[in-house]
């Protein structure tokens, strides 16, 4: 590793633990963002001449915190008020010494995914305070202008501020709730690099380990929550096949054909090992069970060994936990794996018109119904799937699956 | 802070009340405000007349215009408001949750920018 590639890893790690010291102190979200970035412009000039310091956070953190009472003090002076005299704003000499810095990142967290900011800009702001990522890699992750982002952080920065969005933990009969909200940015930010096909491949793999460690984080905070436990084994356990999940011409791999010997065997067994704990605490709920699903897939050696009983299973208790047509299609394929096509097809059958239009209940009817013999019915299955589907990597691949059907009844 | 939570709803949909409906919502009413003077937060509201005795003004090129009814035709017409001063913005939404119209309509909350000097 280079220096300037430490330097850089050094940051963001750093990013989110100094940026909550400082709103902490200073209770002021673009002062806190601004210091920081002089610190920054400042580390990049000493760290290259004097070596990394042995505690860099804390480094970090001294320098910004400076940088952020010189500018109240300019700021102050400009405007003659005797904010200057405040003791609270005097350097503390022996700051440089300190190796304990209070982790304020529990309430930055709780702050960033406020309900009362919409979710992309939760997403945003997580990505940008929490795991120090770029404006300018935000923008490429989701697609969107730079000045788009800029202008988007910005403006929850100023919400934050005018509209009084405190910057706590909250009390306990709101904490469940905010909770939800707080795991469901982070596994959007991991779906997010997840299962996109199409864009910048480095950056999509960086929001799925960012997503990881921004959890890692939360359990170091709330040790007692399953639920995050239950989140983080599921997200080792989706990554641990992220290499797989696409051929060398960018194709989707269905989860049967991936070369299960490249599935990656240590997030595996970490994924296995955290669900193990979560499912200590004894408080069930839908990422636990989701995490189970995924560590049965996990351990089979093959998709016909798989343990399709005890998917089926979950996946009822999943749909009564948090019922969708995503959580019941999924089951009919489990229940097809377990039981066969028709018992599959009489789940989906049972759904009626609320998956008319929702292209994967299609296109696992239309497999249902290839498996089980019923061709012409499965060709107008394939069709629909293609016509609704708007990720063209997945297209294609229905499409492959379409053609040999179609050339069998033409012969 | 100061927060203004500003009351929604469709005018039309509720037209009249009958009087056993408001002998019900009235104590509701009455209830929330005592809530609200007991906890110290009540600095004032009141409740606006239907959007059909509303006038709006305009001066566009040094002319004024004066036309009947709101300034713009919603869904939701403004109904009415509290003034509260919160500690925060989680505080204002508890208390927003406990006007009736979140059930039928909606409640805006804003903070004033007097608020945030």
């Amino acid at each position: 590793m280079t220096a300037a590639e430490q330097v850089e890893r050094i940051f963001r790690e750093e990013h989110g633990r100094v940026l909550a010291a400082l709103i902490s102190r200073f209770e002021d979200f673009d002062l806190a963002e601004d210091a920081l970035q002089d610190a920054l412009v400042n580390a990049l000039e000493r760290w290259q001449g004097d070596g990394i310091p042995e505690n860099p956070g804390a480094w970090l953190t001294t320098v910004a915190r400076r940088r952020a009472i010189d500018r109240i003090r300019r700021t102050a002076t400009l405007e003659r008020s005797l904010l200057v005299l405040d003791p609270q704003l005097s350097y503390d000499e022996h700051e440089m010494d300190e190796t304990q810095i209070p982790d304020d990142r529990l309430k930055l967290m709780f702050t960033c995914c406020h309900p009362s900011l919409a979710l992309e800009t939760q997403i945003a702001l997580t990505l940008h305070t929490l795991g120090g990522l770029t404006t300018h890699e935000i923008a490429r992750a989701f697609l969107v202008p730079e000045p788009t982002m800029a202008q988007r952080l910005a403006r929850a920065r100023a919400k934050i501020r005018n509209a009084g969005i405190p910057y706590r933990v909250p009390p306990i009969d709101l904490l469940p709730e905010r909770l939800d909200a707080l795991l469901a940015v982070i596994y959007l930010i991991f779906n997010e690099g997840y299962s996109a096909t199409s864009g910048d491949e480095p950056i999509r793999k960086e929001l799925c380990l960012e997503a990881i460690r921004l959890c890692r984080v939360l359990i170091a905070l709330m040790p007692g929550s399953a639920e995050t436990r239950g989140l983080l084994a599921l997200m080792l356990l989706h990554d641990s096949r992220r290499g797989t999940r696409l051929d060398e011409a960018g194709e989707l791999v269905l989860l049967s054909e991936q070369d299960r010997s490249r599935w990656d065997r240590s997030e595996i067994r970490e994924g296995i090992e955290v669900l193990d704990e979560a499912l200590a605490l004894k408080d069930p709920g839908p990422y636990q069970v989701q995490a189970a699903i995924s560590s049965l897939h996990a351990e089979a050696p093959t998709a016909e060994a798989t343990d399709w009983h005890t998917i089926a299973a979950l996946y009822k208790t999943l749909a009564m936990m948090t019922p969708s047509l995503v959580v019941e299609v999924n089951r009919a394929v489990a229940v097809a794996m377990a039981e066969g096509p028709q018992e599959g097809l009489r789940i989906l059958e049972g759904l009626g018109d609320r998956a008319k239009g929702y292209y994967p209940f299609h296109v696992v009817r239309a497999d249902l119904l290839r498996r089980s013999g019923q061709l012409e019915q499965a060709i107008e299955s394939y069709e629909r799937a293609i016509a609704l589907c708007d990720n063209p990597a997945e297209r294609s691949h229905l499409q492959r699956q379409l053609d040999p059907l179609i050339n069998a009844g033409t012969k | 802070m100061k927060y203004m939570l500003l009351m929604y709803a469709n005018e039309s949909a509720v037209p009249e009340t009958p009087e056993d409906q408001q002998a019900v919502a009235l104590p509701v009413w009455l209830a929330l405000m005592e809530e609200m003077k007991a906890a110290g937060v009540l600095l004032s509201n009141n409740g606006l007349s239907p959007v059909a005795n509303a006038t709006t003004v305009r001066i566009r090129d040094g002319k004024t215009l004066i036309t009947d009814g709101p300034f713009a035709e919603t869904h939701e017409q403004l109904g009415g408001f509290f003034l509260l001063e919160c500690k925060d913005l989680d505080e204002a939404l508890r208390w927003a949750e406990k006007i009736p119209h979140a059930k039928y309509g909606s409640v805006e909350v804003r903070p004033l920018w007097s608020a945030v000097a």
